[in-house]
C-alpha cells in the first residue's frame, strides 16, 4: 500500500498533464478557428487588403454593402438556395429511408449505393453533372431523343441555379437518408398497425404516424441543411464557373467572399464584412428552425 | 448508431412455406408480391439515378478519340474501351503528383485528428483540473463557427505564418477538428470509470491509463474519426482552392477544377480525372461501410 507515493504522484502529475493532453487541440482551435473568427470581426471594420494592413473605417464596409449590387445578388441567390434545397432535403430522404427500411433481400446493397454520392468529392460530383447537363450531354441527348428538345441548363441564369440545387439535393440524399433510417428504427410499429387496422391508407399513415414520430429528426435535418445551403459555394462555382454564370447573376455570398478576399489584391476588410453577414444569417437560420420547432411543439 | 448492424437479417426462406420461397418482413409476416415488386422497381429507379451518373462518367472516360461521345440517342457503353484517356490526362496535368499531394494531406489529417482529438477528448472527459469547463466550451464554440465565414481570415493567418501555398497550410486549420475532440470526449465519458480507477490505485500513471486502458476501448469512434478525416481532406475544395496558388502543389480536387477550366472541351479527359479522384474513396467506402454510416449518426446527433 504505497498510499503516500500515489498521492505524491497525483500531485506531481495533475497540474501539468491535463494541459499537455489538451494543448495541441486548444492550440490549433485557437490559432485557426477562434483567432480567425475574432479577426474576421475586427477586419470587417477596416479597409485591410491582402498586402496592406489597413485602418479602422467604422461601418464603411457595411454601408458599401447596401449599395453593392453584387452583394444583393449573392444574398438573393444564397437565400433562394435555402428555400429551394431545404424542403427537398427534409422530405425526399425521408421517403427514401422508408423505401430502404424494410429488410428485403439486397437492401444493404441499395442503402450503400444510395450513399455513394455522399462519399464522392463535391468537385467530382460537380464535374459529373456539368458533363451530364452540357448542351451536348446525356440529359439533353435523352431529351432530344424523346422529342422535348435541348435545354440550356448551364447557360440560363435561373436554370443554372436550379441545376446546382438539384446537384446539392442529389449529393445530400444518402446522408440524410441514414439519419432518418436511424430515427425510423425508433418508431413503434404498433402505431402503424393500429392505423392500418383503422383503415388508414399509406399516405394517411405517412402523414399521421411517420411524420409526427420523426418530427425532431426533420427539424435536425432542416437545421443542418439550411445552414449548409446558405453557405453554398462549390456546386454553383463548378456549374456556373468562377465568375458566377452570365453577368455574375448566379454568384452566391460565399463565392463573393472568395472572389473579393483572396489573391494579392484581395479586399480583406470588405470580404470580412460579407463574412459577418454570412455568419449572422447562419446563426439566425438555426435559431429560426429551433424556434419554429418549439412553437409547433407547444 | 450503426444502421446496417441494427437492421434485422432478411428471412428469405420459411421452411414450412408450401409454395416455394417466401419473402417476409422483420416480423416474420409475408410481404405481398406486388408490393415487393413495386419496392424493387422504385429501388432500381433510385439506383439508376444515384449510380448512373458515375457509370456514365466511367463510360465516357473509356471511350476512344474516334468514338462520338455526343451521339443522340446516347450510347451507354464504349464501343471500343480504352485506357488511352487515363494516359492523356497524366500528360496534360501531373495527375499522379496531385493524387500524391491529396494522399499526403489526407494521411496527415487522419494522424493529427486521431492523436490530437483522442488526447484532448481524454483531457476533457477524464482529467480533473481548473479550467476544464473553459476548455470544453472552447471546443463547443469552435464547432459552431461556420468555416466559410472565417476563410479569408484563415488565409491571412496562413500568410502571416508564411504557410500559404504549402500542403502544411492545407492541413493545419482542420488538423484537430473540434467536432472530433467532442466525439472522442463523449466516447471516453461512456466508458466505465471503475477500470481506470483500479489502474490508478495500482499506480498506473496518466499516460499508461490513457494508452493501455482508455484508448483501446474507443477504437470504434477512433475509426470513425479517421475515416471522416480522410474523406474530408481528400474531398475538400474551398480551402485548398484559396490557400494553394502554385499548380505544382495542387491537390486532386483543385487539379480537376484546373483541368476543367483549362481543357473544358475535352470531356474524356475530365471524365478520366474524376474517376481517378473518386475511385479510391468508393473502394474505401465499400470496405468500411459500417463506419461511414456510424459517422453520420454520431456526427449529426452529437454535433
Amino acid at each position: 500500500m504505497a498510499t503516500t507515493s500515489t498521492v505524491s504522484r497525483v500531485r506531481r502529475q495533475l497540474p501539468t498533464s491535463p494541459w499537455l493532453f489538451a494543448a495541441p487541440g486548444l492550440l490549433i482551435t485557437g490559432a485557426f478557428i477562434l483567432y480567425p473568427f475574432v479577426s474576421t470581426l475586427i477586419n470587417s471594420f477596416t479597409d485591410r487588403r491582402t498586402l496592406v494592413p489597413g485602418e479602422f473605417v467604422g461601418l464603411a464596409n457595411f454601408r458599401e454593402l447596401l449599395h453593392d449590387d453584387m452583394f444583393w445578388i449573392g444574398l438573393r441567390n444564397s437565400t433562394l438556395y435555402v428555400l429551394g434545397v431545404v424542403p427537398a432535403l427534409i422530405l425526399l430522404p425521408l421517403l427514401l429511408a422508408l423505401l430502404v427500411q424494410k429488410a428485403i433481400p439486397g437492401i444493404t446493397f441499395f442503402r450503400s449505393a444510395f450513399y455513394t454520392p455522399v462519399v464522392a468529392s463535391i468537385v467530382v460530383v460537380g464535374l459529373i453533372w456539368v458533363w451530364l447537363l452540357d448542351d451536348r450531354g446525356l440529359v439533353n441527348a435523352v431529351l432530344e431523343t424523346v422529342g422535348v428538345g435541348r435545354i440550356g441548363f448551364l447557360s440560363d441564369q435561373w436554370l443554372l441555379l436550379l441545376s446546382a440545387m438539384a446537384v446539392t439535393v442529389w449529393k445530400g440524399l444518402g446522408y440524410y437518408m441514414i439519419i432518418y433510417l436511424a430515427a425510423l428504427g425508433n418508431v413503434p410499429r404498433e402505431l402503424h398497425e393500429a392505423a392500418a387496422v383503422d383503415g388508414a391508407g399509406a399516405i394517411r399513415r405517412f402523414v399521421s404516424v411517420t411524420v409526427p414520430a420523426v418530427r425532431s429528426t426533420m427539424v435536425l435535418v432542416g437545421a443542418l441543411s439550411s445552414v449548409a445551403a446558405f453557405k453554398v459555394f462549390s456546386e454553383v462555382y463548378l456549374l456556373a464557373g468562377p465568375s458566377g454564370g452570365p453577368a455574375g447573376e448566379d454568384t452566391t455570398l460565399v463565392m463573393l467572399v472568395q472572389r473579393t478576399g483572396t489573391g494579392l489584391t484581395g479586399r480583406v476588410g470588405y470580404a470580412s464584412a460579407i463574412s459577418v453577414v454570412v455568419f449572422v444569417v447562419t446563426v439566425a437560420l438555426m435559431l429560426l428552425v429551433l424556434r419554429a420547432d418549439r412553437r409547433e411543439e407547444s | 448508431m450503426s444502421v446496417i448492424e441494427k437492421a434485422p437479417r432478411p428471412v428469405t426462406e420459411t421452411p414450412a412455406a408450401p409454395r416455394g420461397p417466401r419473402i417476409a418482413d422483420e416480423h416474420g409476416r409475408r410481404v405481398r408480391i406486388w408490393e415487393l415488386a413495386l419496392r424493387y422497381v422504385l429501388l432500381l429507379a433510385v439506383l439508376a439515378l444515384t449510380i448512373g451518373p458515375f457509370l456514365w462518367q466511367l463510360s465516357t472516360s473509356l471511350k476512344g478519340p474516334t468514338e462520338d461521345i455526343y451521339s443522340s440517342p446516347p450510347r451507354f457503353l464504349p464501343g471500343d474501351p480504352t485506357l488511352h484517356n487515363y494516359e492523356r490526362v497524366a500528360d496534360t496535368i501531373p495527375v499522379w503528383d496531385y493524387a500524391l499531394n491529396s494522399l499526403k494531406v489526407a494521411v496527415a489529417n487522419v494522424v493529427t485528428n486521431c492523436v490530437g482529438a483522442a488526447l484532448a477528448g481524454y483531457a476533457l472527459a477524464r482529467l480533473r483540473y481548473r479550467g476544464r469547463r473553459v476548455a470544453t466550451l472552447v471546443f463547443i464554440l469552435a464547432m459552431l463557427v461556420p468555416v466559410e465565414g472565417i476563410i479569408i481570415a484563415q488565409f491571412t493567418t496562413m500568410r502571416e505564418l508564411g504557410l500559404n501555398n504549402t500542403l502544411i497550410g492545407v492541413v493545419l486549420p482542420g488538423c484537430i477538428s473540434a467536432l472530433n475532440v467532442l466525439l472522442m470526449r463523449n466516447a471516453f465519458l461512456n466508458l466505465p470509470y471503475e477500470i481506470e480507477e483500479a489502474a490508478f490505485v495500482d499506480g498506473a500513471n496518466v499516460w499508461q491509463r490513457f494508452l493501455r486502458i482508455a484508448l483501446p476501448s474507443v477504437k470504434g469512434t477512433l475509426a470513425v474519426v479517421a475515416i471522416f478525416a480522410f474523406m474530408g481532406a481528400w474531398d475538400d475544395f474551398l480551402w485548398p482552392l484559396i490557400v494553394l496558388s502554385d499548380p505544382s502543389k495542387f491537390t486532386l480536387t483543385i487539379g480537376l477544377n484546373y483541368l476543367h477550366g483549362t481543357f473544358a472541351n475535352d470531356e474524356r479527359l475530365v471524365a478520366a480525372g474524376t474517376i481517378i479522384a473518386v475511385a479510391p474513396l468508393i473502394a474505401l467506402f465499400a470496405c468500411l461501410q459500417r463506419y461511414f454510416f456510424r459517422g453520420v449518426g454520431e456526427g449529426a446527433v452529437k454535433g
